[in-house]
């Protein structure tokens, strides 16, 4: 074997992933680093983007109360809406599997739904039928005396939350049926012959066999849900801002761009993190079921 | 008396009859195989025991007690499953304790129990190991353990040993057959492997397309097959064409140049059914030709063609010089080496 044989062999491979590679670069990583760049920035109102290296937008975020308060909303709303799929999802998915071939597909389709539907349409949707005094709900809850006062939704968190859980529930309860196709289908023949009963069998058989499923997509919805754009602009309106909403706000009404880069640039930040860390955490904790 | 009996047990899925006319009574200890070809019905009469599967009509009855109002829960069986089905997110321990805990066995009693019944299938020192990280045969074993350490009343195995190679599958063949003596657990196997059923089982069930074919011991089934499919199915047989000659007296048993006393109770078109380790070549007898000679270390195979169709012959390998390929020889068995059965062959 030649030397230039070896180099060649060596060269391959970076040949052919180049035209990936450079798409991955241009379109992602060069944009992201001219973010990360941007946020060290200056800005003033009359002068605009000044290029130097300043801390002033971190410092910004990291000593005014305004922006601990838009991400104590935003993973707030992030963590509740995991907590909701995964509540109604893993369940959802269960019943989903043992439903019988017809009613497995249509339902299936039901849950996909949310997703095939354009998110303003269907987050309209959600305030024609909850929001304000005029909403369907309300109406029809104060008409059969059920309530006295209309019960708000538009611009509240758990409206947002509500919304959210209802986009982000595919999500959860795909990563859970996928989780709930690797288990032997005797498992829970095998437990009852031993004496569990249903209850038993579903906390000790099935659940932790399942809670990698339930764990990545808790993953996927919360990372989804922190970095939402459309369902909380359109919920909470100008009124209650999250992360990627401020972020928007200065880069297109105040024109602070630096800011809003250090916003975005943040909340990258510490999805990343997050995800990374429960993932690894995930992973270590369930090498057995992962196995 | 019967411990374990089912009674005229059928199940149907829509219009598909599964399992029909089912009656089987096992008595306590015995090691009883249902044997047949995959899609007979075999899981689904286990599943019906277990109580997986309510049957359509029939009864299950367990020393007496039908099982048709009692959940699987509280049968007190145990069951291998063919994939095992053990609890991944367990340890073998853990997995072998489930059924005590479920029991409500107290916690040092249970670890004593969990680990003789690991000890007795030979995995004493995996107790921690995860099922995952087991071999095929370790993971049989442990699922073994798992349904005998709760000392089921019945033991069900379905098709427990499908999953492993031949040498292991042979292993764990001797190993279960001595588990089962030493313990005494009554036990019904699954299986569709004759050998599987032939070197374990006190008796045989042979089942094909829902129905009992024949309930019998090992050499009853092999050697007084009850139906052609038995004899086919249960090792390699040789069906010949015979007729029942009334006119002569005695009455003769006539296939080719073959003849017998004829056996009783019979008349005209019959099939003589012969294994072929029950052939030997002499002086008189169907005429047939050897078109291959193969020789397997302990034995010879012959493949003949015979006057009454093609006949295949074994011969043990005793050192004495064997007819050889193209020679014309005459094939003879004695009268209680065979089975006649009424009508022609298939
Ligand atoms: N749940 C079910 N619904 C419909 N048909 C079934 C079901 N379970 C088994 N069958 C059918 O019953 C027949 C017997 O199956 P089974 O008892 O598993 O056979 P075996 O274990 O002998 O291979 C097969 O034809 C199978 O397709
Ligand atoms: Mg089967």
């Amino acid at each position: 074997m030649s030397m230039a044989a070896d180099e060649r062999n060596g060269r391959a491979p970076w040949a052919l992933a180049a035209p990936a590679l450079m798409l991955f670069v241009g379109v992602l990583l060069i944009p992201l680093a001219m973010t990360v760049m941007l946020s060290f920035h200056d800005w003033g109102q009359y002068k605009g983007i000044e290029p130097v290296f300043i801390l002033k937008n971190w410092r910004e975020i990291a000593t005014d109360p305004y922006y601990a308060e838009m991400f104590g909303r935003t993973f707030r709303i992030a963590i509740l809406t995991t907590l909701l799929t995964a509540l109604l999802g893993a369940p959802e998915a269960y019943i989903l599997n043992r439903m019988d071939g017809r009613w497995k597909s249509f339902f299936l389709l039901i849950i996909l739904g949310p997703l095939l539907i354009s998110v303003v349409a269907r987050t309209l949707g959600w305030a024609l039928l909850f929001g304000g005094n005029n909403g369907l709900v309300n109406k029809l809850l104060m008409s059969a005396g059920v309530i006295r006062f209309p019960i708000p939704f538009m611009f509240t968190e758990t409206g947002m939350v509500i919304a959210l859980a209802h986009v982000m529930m595919p999500f959860m309860v795909l990563s859970v049926w996928a989780a709930l196709q690797r288990l032997d289908p005797q498992i829970e023949n095998a437990a009852m012959s031993l004496g569990a009963g249903p209850i038993t069998t579903i906390r000790r058989i099935i659940m932790p066999q399942i809670m990698p499923g339930v764990l990545s997509g808790a993953i996927i919805v919360f990372s989804l849900s922190a970095s939402a754009f459309a369902t909380p602009a359109i919920i909470g309106g100008r009124r209650l801002k999250v992360a990627a909403t401020l972020a928007y706000d200065e880069f297109l009404n105040t024109l602070n761009w630096p800011l809003g880069a250090a916003v975005a640039t943040l909340l990258l930040v510490a999805l990343v993190l997050i995800v990374v860390g429960s993932n690894a955490l995930i992973e270590r904790r369930y090498a057995e079921v992962f196995r | 008396m019967a411990y374990l009996e089912l009674d005229r047990v059928a199940k149907q899925f829509g219009a598909q009859t599964v399992v029909d006319d089912f009656s089987l009574s096992v008595g306590k200890g015995e090691f009883i195989s249902f044997l047949g070809p995959s899609g007979c019905g075999k899981t689904t009469t286990l599943q019906m025991i277990a109580g997986f599967l309510d049957p359509t009509r029939g009864a299950i009855r367990l020393e007496s007690r039908d099982l048709a109002a009692i959940p699987p829960a509280r049968r007190g069986l145990g069951i291998v499953f063919q994939s095992y089905a053990l609890f991944p997110h367990m340890t073998a321990a853990e997995n072998v304790a489930f059924g005590l805990e479920m029991r409500k066995v107290p916690r040092g009693e249970r670890a004593e129990r969990v680990r003789a019944a690991l000890a007795m299938v030979g995995l004493a020192g995996y107790e921690d190991r995860h099922p995952r990280r087991m071999s095929g045969g370790q993971q049989q074993r442990v699922a073994l353990a798992r349904a005998l350490v709760i000392k089921p009343n019945v033991l069900l195995l379905d098709e427990p040993l499908s999953n492993l190679d031949a040498k292991l599958r042979e292993e764990m063949q001797i190993e279960l057959r001595q588990i089962q003596r030493t313990i005494g657990t009554t036990t019904i196997l699954v299986t569709h492997d004759q050998n599987e059923a032939m070197s374990l089982s006190d008796r045989i069930v042979v089942m094909s397309q829902g129905r009992i074919e024949q309930i019998g011991t090992p050499q009853e089934t092999y050697e007084k097959p009850a139906s052609a499919f038995v004899s086919q199915f249960l090792g390699k047989t040789n069906d010949f064409p015979g007729t029942i000659d009334r006119v002569v007296s005695p009455t003769q048993l006539v296939a080719g140049s073959w003849r017998a006393p004829a056996p009783a109770g019979l008349g005209g078109q019959v099939t003589v059914s012969v294994r072929p380790e029950r052939i030997g070549f002499g002086e008189t007898g169907l005429s047939a030709k050897i078109i291959t000679r193969v020789f397997q270390g302990n034995h010879w195979l012959f493949q003949c063609d015979s006057e009454c169709g093609p006949a295949i012959v074994i011969r043990q390998n005793d050192g004495k010089p064997q007819p050889a390929e193209g020679d014309a020889v005459r094939l003879t068995w004695r009268p209680e080496d065979m089975s006649v059965r009424a009508g022609a062959s298939a």
